[in-house]
């Protein structure tokens, strides 16, 4: 099983540089490979996570075997949490693959787009699975920088304009991540995550460390749009096609932002306090401000960004409330809670978001507007669009059998136990601001009377694009399985436990 | 753009390929000296950026150009591929080994697979930056 983990890489690669030079021999059916090589990868990341059992893989590149116990290659680094990743990050591509193909028949050049796209997931499997800080930049810098260009796919003013503060700010964001990596390399002589966490953990200096990880929040605060980084993401989001906005929202915030926060932050450097009270005082910012703009939107796709900002506040306030608990000394069970409901929040957000997206791109497809005060009535005419939306608006928003009520409500026990009353506080009332307006959407676009004789004509989306919405959105109602026992040890806390090294 | 003087064009007629055979040769000596792939790709993107340049864009037929050099970067990076999965699938499974015999350090046919990897790096790298260039000089009237 070893030698199968560099094929999350391999695959998307391949894909992505084949599309280009055989596309014109028979599109129809290279249309589909993008989405039948992330189904193959989710199915192998799937299979590695049940048949590993809490272990974790080291792949060593090249075969190098470290000198002196010194790793002097790349290694890879297949453990639960970066599994739990590679499938969401697969699904989700999944979905918006089988999405985009009735959806980007409009736009020319599409194989560019097909490659894109798989490029896009190849950085992010590589993010997900490195174990090397400076292949981790590397990746991050390829999932970045295609993404860069599928936001402005559509070459229309304000795409460009987009595109171009996306690059400005994810810019900056990648100098700052070097520059941080520069530090640790200087600092503890290696590049390799699990050598440089001996080092910084046995060593003395805990003001460079903080100094390092001040610079790591910056850059990877911007690359997961918490505020006040958060500038490019509702620009960004809302301009890309829609598929791609799903992808954005839905995997890469959490993949190269998220993700990497929780890796480098728990599994490299020690705990403290302060970096702590930071990352709970950033998420409480993004959690509240993020709600409160999402809520004056009255574009559908800027709305659902904004939302992204406040619902990723939740899964940072939970990475912070669980260091906090471990710095503190309190019970560690109390962290493991607080970080799987982090985990498993980021989880069921990928799905939900992933779903608005898709949603919001039904109703852009069917009516060629997404502008809230224009639509109104389409519950009738887009069944499916509608059902779907309206599922995943009741699991966004905590309503009880939908899974991210249960994720919310792990993260307030969490915060109780931890006697941080206001967090739990603040995590209860922003959950009923996100339900407001979400209900918001719910009644200006399908549930209020047609504003438009325009939209008279308008017919539910095909079947390629319906597919993975009613997929989605029974997973949304499924997902909460991961709460009884039997489900959990081996899905969330084997995650939990590979991140907080609690056995 | 009509292009420059005769000097010019005759100059750079000269030049390119000299220029064109020096990138050959630091991709080749990718593993024996500084350089590599990425630089000496640079030089031989920078050989026919001279002709175009020099001769004026009219001169060439440069979709068609660009659509080639497209191709060629796809395939540059699609054989880096296959050739570090070959490590993969050959005897010992490893992404990326060293599938060939070291021979003695210093000469040209030594490091097993990195001059190799060197030479598809140098053609991607040439044929990225060649379409970059022209997309630029096609491009830059569409509005």
């Amino acid at each position: 099983m070893d030698s199968l983990v560099p094929l999350f890489v391999i695959i998307p690669l391949g894909i992505a540089f084949i599309i280009p030079l055989i596309w014109q021999v028979t599109r129809g059916v290279f249309r589909f490979l993008p989405g039948a090589g992330m189904l193959a990868m989710a199915v192998l990341a799937f299979f590695m996570l049940f048949n590993l059992g809490g272990e974790s893989i080291v792949y060593k590149v090249g075969g190098w075997e470290p000198v002196n116990n010194i790793p002097i290659g790349i290694h890879l680094v297949a453990d639960p949490l970066s599994l739990m990743m590679l499938i969401i990050v697969n699904m989700i591509g999944l979905f918006a693959a089988l999405f985009s193909i009735p959806y980007i028949d409009k736009y020319t050049g599409e194989n560019y787009y097909y490659s894109l796209f798989s490029l896009m997931v190849a950085g992010m499997n590589g993010v997900v699975l490195t174990g090397d800080l400076f292949n981790m930049f590397v990746f991050l810098e390829v999932s970045v920088i295609a993404s860069y260009s599928l936001v402005a796919f559509g070459s229309s003013r304000d795409e460009l304009e987009a595109s171009f503060k996306y690059q400005v700010l994810g810019g900056i964001a990648s100098l700052m991540i070097l520059f941080a990596l520069a530090m640790t390399y200087w600092y503890t002589g290696t590049v390799n995550i699990a050598d440089a966490s001996e080092i910084i953990r046995s060593g003395t200096g805990t003001g460079t460390a903080i100094f390092i990880q001040l610079f790591l929040l910056t850059g990877f605060g911007l690359k997961a749009a918490m505020i006040p980084f958060h500038a490019w993401l509702p620009d960004a989001h809302s301009s890309a096609p829609s598929p791609v906005s799903a992808m954005l929202s839905g995997v890469l915030i959490k993949a190269i932002g998220a993700y990497a926060i929780l890796r480098l932050f728990f599994s490299m450097f020690s705990l403290s306090i302060e970096i702590g009270y930071i990352l709970i005082i950033l998420s409480v910012l993004s959690m509240i401000l993020g709600g409160i703009l999402a809520s004056g939107q009255w574009d559908y796709k800027r709305l659902l960004a904004y939302s992204s900002i406040s619902q990723m506040g939740y899964v940072i306030m939970a990475a912070g409330i669980a260091m906090v608990v471990l710095v503190r000394g309190q019970d560690a069970g109390i962290a493991a809670l607080a970080m799987a409901g982090g985990l498993f929040h980021m989880f069921n957000h990928s799905i939900i978001k992933g779903l608005l997206f898709l949603n919001a791109g039904a109703v852009e497809y069917a009516t060629g507007t997404r502008n809230l005060k224009e639509l109104g009535g389409l519950a009738s005419v887009l069944p499916i669009t509608s059902a779907t939306s309206l599922g995943a608006t009741f699991s966004i928003a905590g309503i009880p059998p939908f899974n991210g009520f249960f994720s919310k409500l792990i993260i307030i026990i969490a915060a109780v136990q931890a006697r941080l009353y206001l967090l739990a506080l603040i995590a209860v009332i922003m959950s009923i601001v996100t339900l407001a307006y979400f209900m918001k959407v719910q009644r200006h676009i399908f549930l209020d009377k047609v504003k438009s004789a325009r939209f008279a004509k308008v017919r539910e989306v095909p079947w390629l694009m319906s597919l993975p919405m009613v997929v989605m959105a029974i997973m949304c109602l499924v997902m909460s399985i991961m709460i009884i026992p039997g489900v959990r040890d081996t899905f969330l806390m084997d995650a939990v436990n590979a991140l907080l090294s609690i056995k | 753009m009509k292009g420059m003087t005769i000097i010019v064009k005759n100059v750079t007629a000269l030049l390119a390929g000299l220029v064109f055979l020096y990138g050959c040769y630091i991709v080749l000596h990718g593993h024996l000296t500084p350089g590599g792939g990425f630089a000496g790709g640079t030089i031989i993107a920078g050989s026919f950026i001279l002709l175009v340049i020099a001769n004026g864009i009219q001169y060439f037929r440069l979709k068609k150009e660009k659509e080639e050099s497209s191709m060629f970067e796809g395939a540059g990076i699609l054989c880096f591929l296959l050739l570090a999965t070959g490590g993969l699938l050959l005897s010992v499974p490893v992404f990326f080994r060293n599938l060939l015999p070291g021979g003695t350090p210093g000469e040209l046919f030594s490091a097993g697979v990195i001059p190799l990897y060197n030479i598809f790096v140098g053609i991607e790298v040439a044929a990225a930056l060649l379409s970059i260039f022209l997309a630029f000089v096609i491009y830059k009237t569409e509005e």
